[in-house]
């Protein structure tokens, strides 16, 4: 008993130190995203092209996507850019949110370099970004068929990001 | 010369209340409205910076959600229904005082629970130390021992 008492002090150290060496690998800009499993927000925002054309939820449905948030002030979604190029070219159906941007400055963006986004949605006044809980771009999420939001992910989608986890997740939704 | 003085007074005390003006940029109904816009300002997080409140973070994200819950509180929408708005978007996270919930229970009683097993400790520890100071405290010597002490003394002082 006495001996067991004794040990007290090092297993209580032992469980600190797994807990703190845990902390090292957590990512603390990476926060649950309190929309998933819920509608994606409902809107009625102009296209980037073409401020005629308006974009509502409805336009949204119908197919699994993912829905990329971005913006021409937006240094990393700049290394982004070419990923998500391929990934359309792929045939993976991204739409794009021009979030708090200038809408002259993103199309001279998709012209330079080009344009992955099937539906193209000018969030200038960062109304449907603030309904999304976006505080970063690029935010990137994955809506299902139904217009459900399932999953999102926080920061640059690279190569390496969509192989391990992003692809399984999106032919997941596809597949559905 | 006292109009001079006059005028550059004047000057900066307009000055002033322009440099005032620029800071606060929101204005409020009254002075219980100013309040809550502080106090929900300064109980909220910003989910860029994570180590700031909204009113304290200069990030865009906080800008933004500073005029949002302006806007709310100028629509008369109370306070619950402004932090369930914000939790709707970022998750319990931008409140610094979380909800008591099944996952927060140790977040809130975990302290008192603690401070309870140290009490437990502490008593248990004075306990035995007073149980053993008791044993070792029983110096009363039996018959025996007595007539072997004086024995010892009486043979000592006879020496």
């Amino acid at each position: 008993m006495r001996r067991a008492i004794l040990l007290l002090p090092l297993a209580i150290f032992l469980l600190v130190a797994v807990f703190l060496y845990r902390g090292l690998f957590l990512n603390p800009t990476e926060l649950p995203s309190a929309l998933v499993g819920k509608p994606f927000p409902a809107f009625d925002l102009p296209s980037v092209d073409d401020p005629a054309n308006r974009i509502t939820l409805a336009d949204l449905k119908g197919k699994a996507a993912l829905v990329n948030v971005w913006g021409t002030w937006c240094v990393s979604c700049r290394v982004e850019h070419p990923v998500l190029n391929k990934l359309a070219e792929q045939g993976v159906v991204i739409h794009g949110v021009n979030y708090k941007d200038i809408n002259a400055d993103a199309i001279q963006w998709l012209k330079d370099f080009h344009n992955p986004y099937q539906l193209n949605i000018n969030d200038e006044q960062g109304g449907l970004g603030l309904d999304l809980g976006v505080y970063g771009a690029p935010e990137t999420f994955l809506v299902d068929k139904q217009g459900i939001i399932r999953d999102k992910f926080v920061g640059v989608i690279d190569e390496r990001v969509w192989r391990e986890s992003l692809a399984a997740k999106y032919q997941a939704l596809v597949d559905e | 010369m006292r109009r001079v003085l006059w005028l550059i007074s004047a000057l900066f005390a307009a000055w002033a209340s322009m440099a005032v003006a620029a800071i606060d940029t929101y204005e409020f109904a009254d002075e219980a409205q100013r309040q809550r816009f502080r106090v929900l300002t300064e109980e909220l997080r910003c989910p860029k910076c994570q180590n700031q409140n909204i009113a304290d973070s200069n990030a865009p994200i906080a800008n933004d959600l500073r005029r949002e819950i302006h806007r709310m509180l100028d629509e008369g929408q109370n306070d619950e229904q402004i932090v369930d708005y914000l939790v709707a978007r970022y998750g319990d996270f931008v409140m610094y005082r979380p909800p008591l919930t099944g996952k927060t229970l140790l977040l809130w009683f975990g302290p008192a629970l603690l401070l309870l097993l140290a009490l437990l400790v502490l008593i248990s520890v004075v306990r035995r130390r007073k149980a053993s100071v008791q044993t070792t405290d029983n110096t009363a010597l039996s018959a025996a021992e007595r007539e072997r002490l004086s024995h010892l003394l009486d043979k000592k002082s006879h020496d």
